[in-house]
């Protein structure tokens, strides 16, 4: 019995390994793709597209072009400062109001709720004009600032939705026992919910991360000045409608790719060492 | 806004735990919307180039010319469609993959689940020009992949034909996005308390009927949540049909969303003029078309789940 | 209360951030035209500045498909350059009627222009010119010669030499006749129905009779063009539906494809790109003694953005955009895009200079959607994307193509109306 159950189990797990490794390769694959073809002379891209590049069609050039069309590590330090101040702003202002929302009574709270949640239903890039007005008569538009406020704003909706169902499945217990030795309703959210909910800030962490790195956007229209440009917008222009220059385009994909590997790992050491 | 019970003081600390993001949010994106909302009911006129109220106009116009009704439904064909393959596809497939993942002694999980949620992270322009160039005959890499395992002859230049194109979209919008019910379901599994795994065991549920009876039910808050974001996602994309099909979400507006034709009106293209007043129009009834579905969710679907507190 | 909530806000949060203003001093060029990033930073830019060394200028493009919907946000919030980079007709004068762009009416430089290049960027009645002419593009077809002198065909002039041509290629089999695509619609529209098309419309007349409601778009010269376009299909690479501009670009300098219907914007990318020897034919004649009639677009100006705080400096740079110089310069630096200047100028590039020298025996005329009968909805420039493309593809007949086509301008354009 006791055999069978195990030898039941190794098959299950191997089933299990089957299944994720198939996705695992399906999500992979085109990624691959880019970063092998990047290293390619244009030729070999496109007569061996799935072959690794060799010393015949190892070629450099799609990085020495990108990489020369502009200041790439500033580039890289202005989308690295964006992201983590309205990453930051995002987690700490949308965890203050979902406790809020999801811990106090007080009149018209559900009606607050839903209408913190009206931003998750419409794009803010509608409100365009109204922002970049708005960024003009408060002189923010090419500075950071700009960019960080329109993230904070646009990433608090979800973060405050995903973290107040969160928020309520927290024992109310641990919160009782809390006030009764004393501890301000501050020490409460910081000290003894915040610890709690640590995994749902992470999930929302990278949520909110990825429409703020990927966005053009809003750089274009709020920063577009060369010392606050964010990386993906100096790398847009290798995909305009009249380029073809395909070497650079894999490399400037390839680039974006491995910034994001990049951040998936900062982010979560951070978020997890809050 | 926030208003005390008349026996007990002020609490301020709600006040100050809810203030900096209502003020953000409200200055930033809920003004500069209603803003743009309030376009809806203006046009400028074409002579004299003078903007002025024209009141409900825009959205006669949107709802009785035939040349406004007829793009504006097949776009919203379009998109129950996109919507549904997601549900169909993307959760099912995401919970699977969560589930396996959270089998208790299965060594490379971590590996697994940043594969997986790899493509999440790229950007669309990324995704919609990695897809569309796998797709792309002049690559032929999906043709040669398909005929590498005996479907040569089921290729199709998939993303250039109105009876595949959409789905073929949807897909890879699924492919995209999978981590992110991958994620949450994960999350959510892993919150459920071994105590109510154990009491399970003892009774002698185990396995697949486990997850089935005991898992899934504790986990039905989540997949609510994965199910409105989803929903809200589709009904508000464009840049994967951007990127890929180009503004006129061709072919022959086969791929056309509500997010499409709203983007194509509102900032125009080439040599249609923007025009902000009627994607106003086309703004709001977006908006109130994903309102309605939100609030079907909240109130009809959301007070039916039970919450455990964990 | 906004201004003053908004300002708090702005205020805390600024904290450690310093603010950047635009320099007064330097002027700004927004453009579509990324790839000609480099000839302006290396080429034309320095040229004037050498000639005003007080005056700084930078050229900062957008990638096309974002262009209008970032101009339009930036001249709405005032943050867009000094320079605009217009596109041409309806699409620079629905920013010139909101009062985006300044008239230039009665500026010297303007006189250096032919009123078929200032056509493209005045207002309907002629009274008002809101930016200098740049450059056109013509269409025709570019093909490779080597291929054509191995497989032992000609340039062909008449349509039934072309087929015969393509024919030829295809019993070959070791070239793809044509490289083009239409998942992106507009190839067949622009290099397809524009290409050809003026042949049967017979150029400026056919398309002054659309606008003036004289003639129709199911006439027999709009809908000829279309069954042209309908024999296309099996000419095509495998899967040409899914098939992308830069992929049939790359199709064809990679060598695979004998003939690329296009027009003279690629010669600089194919030049780079291509290694052998390019060669270019005109569209081809609907019969032997036909006249003929090519598509020479009215492409691109530049004009002044009404709000610049710089204007008399950028108001130099327009003055300079005249000049003999600017022309040559221009011209010869992006091969491809003809100078519309009266100036004399002298082409380098013998590929350009085939383009150009179709101007001696043919009419010259502008893509037919380009002025006026885009104006409403249906937008008849993105019908005539999807109907073409739909032709191409064998999914409407070219006689329902063009039903549509006019029962879309007639339901919203007076002259037009039955």
């Amino acid at each position: 019995m006791a055999i069978s159950r195990a030898r039941r189990n190794r098959m299950a797990e191997l089933g299990a390994h089957i299944i994720l490794l198939a996705f695992a390769v399906i999500a992979l694959f085109p990624v691959l793709l880019i970063l092998i073809n990047s290293l390619k002379t244009k030729k070999a891209i496109f007569r061996q597209p799935l072959e690794f590049p060799t010393s015949e069609t190892l070629d450099l050039v799609g990085y020495t072009t990108v990489l020369q069309q502009g200041n790439f590590p500033l580039y890289f330090w202005n989308s690295l400062f964006v992201t983590g101040a309205s990453l930051f702003f995002i987690l700490l202002f949308g965890a203050m109001a979902a406790f809020a929302l999801s811990e106090y009574k007080f009149r018209g709270n559900r009606l607050l709720g839903l209408y913190m949640a009206l931003g998750i239903m419409i794009p803010i890039r509608l409100g365009t004009v109204g922002i970049l007005r708005l960024m003009v008569t408060t002189d923010l538009v090419n500075t950071h600032w700009a960019l960080i406020l329109v993230y904070t704003a646009q990433g608090l909706p979800l973060a405050i939705f995903i973290l107040s169902e969160f928020m309520s499945t927290v024992s109310s217990d641990l919160k009782s026992a809390g006030r009764i030795d004393g501890l301000s309703e501050y020490s409460i959210f910081f000290r003894l919910v915040l610890p709690l909910v640590r995994p749902a800030m992470a999930t929302v962490a990278v949520f909110s991360m990825i429409p703020v790195w990927n966005d053009l956007w809003f750089p274009l229209i709020l920063a577009p000045a060369e010392h606050t440009k964010t990386l993906t917008l100096g790398a847009q222009v290798f995909v305009g409608q009249f380029t073809n220059n395909w070497n650079a385009i894999l490399a400037a994909m390839a680039l974006a790719i491995i910034r994001c590997l990049f951040f998936t790992r900062s982010s979560r050491a951070s978020s997890f060492g809050a | 806004m926030v208003s005390e019970r008349k026996k007990k003081p002020f609490r301020w600390h709600v006040l100050v735990f809810l203030a900096p993001a209502v003020i953000v949010y409200t200055m930033i994106m809920i003004l500069p919307l209603a803003e743009t909302l309030r376009f809806s009911f203006f046009q400028r006129d074409t002579t004299t180039q003078v903007v002025s109220f024209v009141g409900f106009e825009n959205y006669i116009k949107l709802f009785f010319d035939p040349y406004w009704v007829e793009p504006f439904l097949n776009s919203l064909w379009n998109n129950c469609y996109f919507f549904m393959i997601h549900m169909l596809v993307q959760n099912p497939i995401g919970i699977l993959i969560a589930a396996l993942l959270s089998m208790v002694h299965l060594p490379g999980k971590k590996l697994y689940r940043t594969a997986i949620f790899m493509p999440t992270l790229l950007s669309f322009v990324v995704v919609g020009f990695v897809w569309k160039l796998m797709l792309s005959p002049l690559w032929g890499v999906s043709k040669g992949l398909m005929k590498s395992v005996g479907l040569g002859s089921w290729y199709l230049p998939f993303l250039g034909k109105e009876e595949t194109a959409l789905t073929t979209l949807s897909l890879i919008s699924v492919w995209q996005f999978i981590g992110i019910p991958m994620m949450l379901i994960y999350a959510a599994l892993l919150s459920i308390p071994d105590e109510v795994i154990e009491a399970a065991e003892c009774d002698g549920v185990t396995g697949i009927s486990q997850f089935f009876k005991i898992k899934l039910v504790l986990i039905l808050p989540t997949i609510g949540i994965i199910s409105i974001l989803t929903f809200v996602g589709n009904f508000n994309a464009f840049d994967l049909i951007y990127t890929t099909q180009g503004p006129l979400a061709g072919p022959n507006f086969s791929t056309d969303l509500l997010g499409t034709i709203l983007y194509r009106t509102f900032y125009g293209q080439q040599l249609q003029p923007g025009d902000p007043n009627m994607g106003a129009a086309i703004a709001t009834v977006m908006f109130f078309i994903i309102l309605t579905g939100v609030a079907i969710y909240l109130f009809f679907i959301q007070r039916k789940l039970t919450r455990y507190e964990m | 209360m906004k201004h003053y909530l908004s300002s708090g806000i702005a205020a805390s949060l600024l904290l450690g951030s310093a603010s950047f203003a635009f320099a007064a001093s330097e002027l700004t060029i927004e453009s579509w035209r990324n790839d000609d990033l480099s000839i302006w930073q290396e080429t034309i830019l320095p040229a004037f500045m050498k000639a005003h060394p007080d005056i700084k200028i930078k050229f900062t493009p957008t990638a096309p498909v974002q262009y209008n919907a970032a101009l339009n946000a930036k001249l709405e919030g005032g943050t867009a350059g000094d320079l605009i980079t217009c596109r041409p007709f309806d699409g620079s004068l629905d920013l010139y009627s909101k009062g985006y762009l300044k008239n230039l009416q009665g500026m010297a430089t303007l006189d250096n222009f032919p009123d078929s290049a200032k056509g493209a960027w005045s207002t309907d009645d002629g009274s008002a010119t809101f930016c200098v002419p740049m450059a056109a593009v013509i269409h025709g077809f570019i093909y490779n010669k080597d291929a054509f002198a191995e497989i032992g065909v000609e340039p062909p002039k008449t349509q039934a030499e072309f087929m015969a041509v393509l024919d030829k290629i295809k019993e070959d089999g070791n070239y793809i006749p044509m490289a083009m695509g239409t998942l992106d619609q507009w190839e067949s529209a622009a290099m397809g129905y524009q290409n050809i098309g003026p042949m049967y419309w017979k150029g400026e007349e056919g398309r002054k009779a659309i606008v003036a409601g004289t003639g129709k778009l199911t006439d027999e010269g709009w809908v000829k063009p279309f069954e042209v376009l309908a024999s296309w299909g099996p000419y095509l690479g495998d899967g040409y539906e899914a098939q992308s501009y830069p992929d049939s670009q790359t199709l064809f300098t990679l060598g695979r494809a004998a003939i690329y219907p296009s027009g003279s914007w690629e010669i600089a990318g194919f030049n780079r790109d291509a290694d052998f020897k390019l060669g270019a034919f005109r569209p081809p004649l609907p019969a032997e003694g036909d006249s003929c009639y090519i598509s020479d677009h009215t492409d691109i100006g530049i004009g002044l953005n009404a709000a610049s705080p710089n204007a008399e400096a950028a108001m130099k740079f327009l003055e300079w955009m005249g000049t003999k110089e600017f022309a040559e310069l221009y011209s010869n630096a992006v091969p491809g895009f003809f100078s519309l200047s009266k100036h004399e100028i002298s082409l380098s590039d013998p590929l350009a200079d085939e383009f150009i020298s179709w101007r001696k025996d043919c009419q010259s005329t502008n893509r037919s959607a380009a002025q006026i009968v885009s104006r409403g909805t249906p937008n008849l420039w993105n019908e005539m994307w999807v109907v073409s493309a739909n032709v191409i593809n064998g999914k409407q007949s070219p006689q329902d193509a063009a039903n549509q086509l006019q029962k879309g301008l007639s339901s919203w354009y007076e002259p037009q109306m039955d």
